[in-house]
């Protein structure tokens, strides 16, 4: 294989050309799906850090279930799971539905537990502190703790979402063409891998901005530790 | 006014036979503490004799295991008293300060004014730098907590409980985190406060403070009350030989 066959294997611009419009279309839906992903899985991951903070069993051990239960399954089996099965419950979802229900799910479950070890890096003295003002529980953790919290584990919140965002290309096994099944299906009918790396490319400048962002975070944070 | 003044209303903290368990640890072994308006009460003592404890059971940051507490006529142990609301008139300074790092001192004063008394924001801030003015910090209101000195931190913290209006003002050892050269500044705001009529239980070892401003010293040892008494007899003849030691102890220093 000459070099020149390399680069019409790979970096083929007549097939980008082709290509373009249903990877442009699958990006879009990619962008989409992250819309509707990411703030959901902080709306739930929000909600399960503040029950963590409940201290009765009756909230504590069905939140434990919950969140081990939907972080040991893997994302996959449970889109599938939701899509194929609730319709036997006698639930209709849209693939968007099945999508957002499974993601919420599961990385609902993920960022519930970054935010509850955000929560608990909050020290007791600033708890303290706003109750003795008269702050009632709920107005401390969101005026006082959350704040604090969620700047403690910044990181650990983008990197989630890093995840999350790639994770979304899981979305074409219900049927809905992101930007990965665009691009294989571009590749299958090309016999050309031109779209496949035209997708990774498409993927690198979309996270690598927040890639950036999060090292900056990580090494101011270093910083501020010494 | 000294302790000597005979006490006309009624105590504004009474606290009876109060008990502290923490798991098999006894704490508080029924301890009375009762402070009048306008009173300077000081607490003293070895450290686990139970002092900052029987501060916190005060506004009840902890739940006494049994006693009862009454803070401006409110029974602070009764299922039914609302206790955010009984907060508002028990302000409390801690030891590490406590400020709220994402906040400016303003902010940190103002948070309160607006969440639980639901001033708008001009009032809240009006109030708060008033408030602020009052320890001599007007000038840092845009400053975060991590620009101020330890004895500036913990001036914002006095304008963040004092601006409340509390009635009673629970100082659980106010300078033992700041460096020498920084303890005058929050003695300073103490005693205005003080001269201003606020009634204060303060946890401290500030002999110097509580010689010049006191009413009344207590000594606590193994969650009792072992002597009290006006701050010359204390520290001048303590009755008891624990009190004497204690005294001996920090006074060496």
């Amino acid at each position: 294989m000459t070099f020149d066959d390399f680069l019409l294997a790979f970096f083929s611009l007549d097939i980008l050309r082709q290509a373009w419009p249903i990877l442009w279309s699958g990006f879009k839906i990619t962008l989409l799906l992250s819309a509707i992903v990411v703030p959901l899985g902080v709306i739930g991951g929000t909600v399960l850090a503040l029950l963590s903070t409940v201290r009765s069993r009756w909230v504590r051990w069905p939140l434990i279930a919950w969140v081990d239960l939907f972080r040991a399954l893997p994302p996959l089996v449970l889109l599938v799971f939701v899509y194929a099965g609730l319709p036997f419950a006698g639930i209709e979802v849209s693939a968007i539905g099945a999508v957002a229900i499974g993601f919420f799910l599961n990385t609902g479950a993920y960022y519930g537990e970054v935010l509850r070890a955000g929560i608990e890096s909050v020290p007791r003295g600033q708890l303290e502190a706003a109750r003795s003002t008269g702050l009632t529980r709920w107005q401390t953790m969101a005026h006082v703790v959350l704040p604090q919290a969620v700047r403690n584990v910044l990181p650990d919140l983008i990197s989630n979402t890093l995840e999350v965002v790639k994770l979304t290309s899981i979305a074409s096994v219900v049927a809905l063409p992101e930007l990965l099944f665009q691009a294989r299906q571009a590749q299958s009918v090309t016999y050309n891998a031109t779209p496949i790396m035209a997708a990774a490319v498409i993927y690198f400048l979309l996270l690598w901005p927040v890639v950036r962002l999060l090292s900056r975070l990580e090494n101011r944070q270093i910083a501020g530790r010494r | 006014m000294t302790a000597a003044t005979p006490i006309v209303q009624a105590p504004i903290v009474q606290a009876r036979g109060i008990h502290k368990h923490f798991g098999a640890l006894h704490v508080l072994k029924g301890v009375d503490l009762v402070v009048a308006e306008r009173e300077l009460v000081f607490v003293i003592g070895p450290s686990g004799s139970g002092k900052s404890t029987l501060l916190r059971c005060l506004n009840r940051l902890e739940d006494p295991s049994g006693g009862s507490i009454t803070v401006d006529g409110i029974d602070m142990l009764d299922r039914g008293t609302d206790i955010n609301k009984a907060r508002q008139r028990i302000g409390m300074v801690f030891q590490s300060f406590n400020l709220y790092p994402h906040m400016t001192a303003l902010g940190n004063v103002a948070l309160a004014l607006r969440k639980v008394l639901g001033l708008d924001r001009p009032a809240a801030e009006a109030r708060a730098r008033a408030a602020l003015e009052r320890v001599h910090l007007a000038d840092r209101a845009g400053h975060y907590p991590g620009q101020l000195s330890g004895g500036q931190q913990q001036r914002v913290a006095i304008a963040r409980a004092i601006a409340l209006e509390p009635r009673v003002m629970l100082f659980d050892e106010p300078t033992s985190a700041l460096d020498p050269e920084l303890v005058g500044g929050v003695l300073a705001a103490m005693r205005e406060l003080r001269e201003s009529g606020m009634t204060m239980v303060v946890v401290s070892h500030e002999m110097g403070f509580a010689k010049a401003a006191a009413d009344r010293v207590i000594f606590m040892d193994d969650g009792r009350i072992l002597e009290q008494g006006p701050p010359a007899a204390i520290f001048g003849n303590p009755q008891h030989e624990r009190t004497r030691a204690f005294i001996g102890q920090i006074e060496r220093h």
